[in-house]
């Protein structure tokens, strides 16, 4: 369980989160929905240690990570996690087996053989083959993406995040990612947390949807309860009206 | 500009160098930790020490002969009024090895190697890469800064030793084939005014260099911010201030010498 209690934090002037809360629940699919540049990726951040807050807790399964100081302390829990960059962030200097086999060659003793299979496994989960190679530099943007997955659940992880899974591959590629989403965390009985504004996509993939707007959490709930929301704000996310409460400045920077 | 304004850019300017200051030991301090904890990933330092090294061998070849071809011609023009020209030899020699070689060298590699560094890095920080290794439970300065750092330390000395020895053998083309010094008596008088610790010296300097480009490198590729244009920036700043940098230590320590030895 991953509980983010009290999430203060500001990038000079600019006040990002305030008095943020959210627990995240084993085992479920919660997506984060909201405007680009309202801190989703840098919430991700903060749950996985790559940034520090300025006042709050993070608890993953009790242990709060942001008071932690000793490095192979976070790396212990960092091995729990597996995540998603946005732009898929593989290494360009390694060949597609060196990314996703990556944390086995740097912290188990595998011979090459058995990484190599255990990649293999992976990139089949993900639904590539024959690629193990290439150069990242040689594939299409949606080959990135599975690849990046292929590593983040290399180590088999317990909590998978995904950072705007579907933004910048094609309509059709992003369906595919969507199900392969909903099909990982079947499979691998993951906690998935999804930061995302495809609306479409969050509702396929979430058992919980969260609203976040100017540095809090306006809402949670089932994608049932958001789509029937009262709240003019979330309405006017998921419907994208330009017209309501959210003026184009708004709830960037309070 | 009214005086507050001046005086509060002043303040930032300093708090700016403060934070740059302490950044660069943090980092330092941070590599030279893991380099001595471990384990170290072979192959990554060697395939640095190729790139840092042995690809940078011709250019420095090719600066350092015409170093000491134009150091040679430069001292006869003056030597020859005096009828000393057998004193170029002991002037090329003790000029490379104690100042050319080293400052030369450096130069030359924080030129090519710093900015290859600081762009490589920076771009894998403004393409989320640096995060990544974070993620993947590897520390950054472990996996990217520890082998640049033993790679620089231990090929800029003997790339400049390597320079040296080219120099003097640029000196030696100018005074045995154009001038008409004998061969015997020049490679004499080049060695002859030679004491171990004018090398040492040389050594010492360009270990120093080395760390300065690394860490001066590294430190501007992971703060790397803002896409192509960040990268671009970071690049241009790595690598005038390890100049700066190269050429002011190098001034203390010839100061140094000077003094104490």
């Amino acid at each position: 369980m991953i509980e983010i209690i009290n999430l203060c934090k500001s990038f000079g002037p600019r006040r990002v989160f305030h008095n943020l809360n959210l627990t995240i629940a084993t085992g479920e699919t919660l997506v984060i929905i909201g405007r680009s540049g309202a801190g989703k990726s840098v919430l991700l951040k903060h749950i996985v240690g790559l940034i520090r807050p300025d006042s709050g807790q993070i608890l993953i399964d009790g242990v709060d990570i942001c008071s932690i100081r000793s490095i192979t302390e976070v790396d212990k829990i960092r091995m729990k996690f597996g995540m998603l960059f946005q732009g898929a962030a593989l290494f360009d200097s390694l060949s597609v087996w060196e990314n996703v086999g990556f944390a086995l060659i740097q912290h188990t003793s595998m011979s090459e053989e058995e990484i190599r299979h255990r990649v293999r496994e992976c990139l089949t989960l993900v639904g590539l083959k024959g690629i193990e190679e290439m150069k990242p530099a040689e594939l299409s943007g949606g080959m990135r993406k599975r690849v990046g997955l292929a590593r983040a659940i290399c180590m088999n992880p317990e909590t998978l995040f995904y950072d705007e899974p579907t933004t910048g591959i094609d309509p059709i590629m992003a369906d595919a990612i969507t199900d392969l989403i909903i099909d990982l965390h079947d499979k691998l009985r993951v906690t998935s947390i999804v930061v995302t504004h495809d609306m479409i996509s969050a509702y396929k993939v979430a058992s919980r949807i969260a609203m976040l707007y100017a540095g809090k959490i306006i809402e949670v709930g089932t994608p049932e309860q958001i789509r029937n929301t009262q709240n003019p704000i979330v309405k006017q996310f998921i419907t994208g009206a330009a017209v309501g409460p959210i003026t184009e400045a708004e709830g960037l920077a309070i | 500009m009214s005086f507050a304004l001046w005086f509060a850019r002043l303040g930032e300017k300093f708090l700016n160098l403060a934070i740059y200051v302490g950044g660069v030991s943090i980092l330092l301090v941070q590599t030279i930790r893991f380099a001595i904890m471990g384990p170290l990933d072979r192959f990554q330092v060697f395939d640095q020490m190729k790139k840092i090294g042995v690809n940078s061998l011709p250019i420095v070849t090719l600066i350092s002969l015409f170093t000491g071809v134009v150091l040679a011609l430069q001292s006869a023009y003056q030597m020859q009024k005096i009828s000393a020209q057998l004193y170029i030899a002991s002037l090329v020699s003790l000029s490379m090895m104690r100042e050319l070689g080293p400052v030369l060298t450096a130069l030359i590699v924080a030129g090519r190697v710093g900015a290859a560094i600081t762009a490589e890095l920076g771009t894998m920080k403004v393409t989320e890469q640096i995060d990544a290794l974070e993620t993947l439970a590897t520390h950054p300065v472990r996996y990217l800064s520890v082998p640049r750092f033993l790679a620089l330390m231990t090929m800029l000395p003997i790339l400049t030793v390597y320079a040296d020895l080219i120099g003097i053998i640029g000196g030696y083309m100018v005074g045995v084939y154009k001038l008409g010094i004998g061969s015997g008596i020049y490679i004499k008088m080049t060695f002859e005014p030679l004491m171990l610790k004018d090398l040492f010296t040389g050594l010492s300097k360009s270990i120093v260099f080395g760390v300065i480009i690394c860490i001066v490198a590294c430190y501007e590729g992971f703060r790397t911010q803002g896409g192509a244009e960040g990268v671009g920036r970071a690049t241009t700043f790595s690598v005038v201030t390890s100049f700066i940098l190269i050429i002011a230590s190098d001034c203390l320590f010839t100061a140094l010498f000077y003094f104490a030895f």
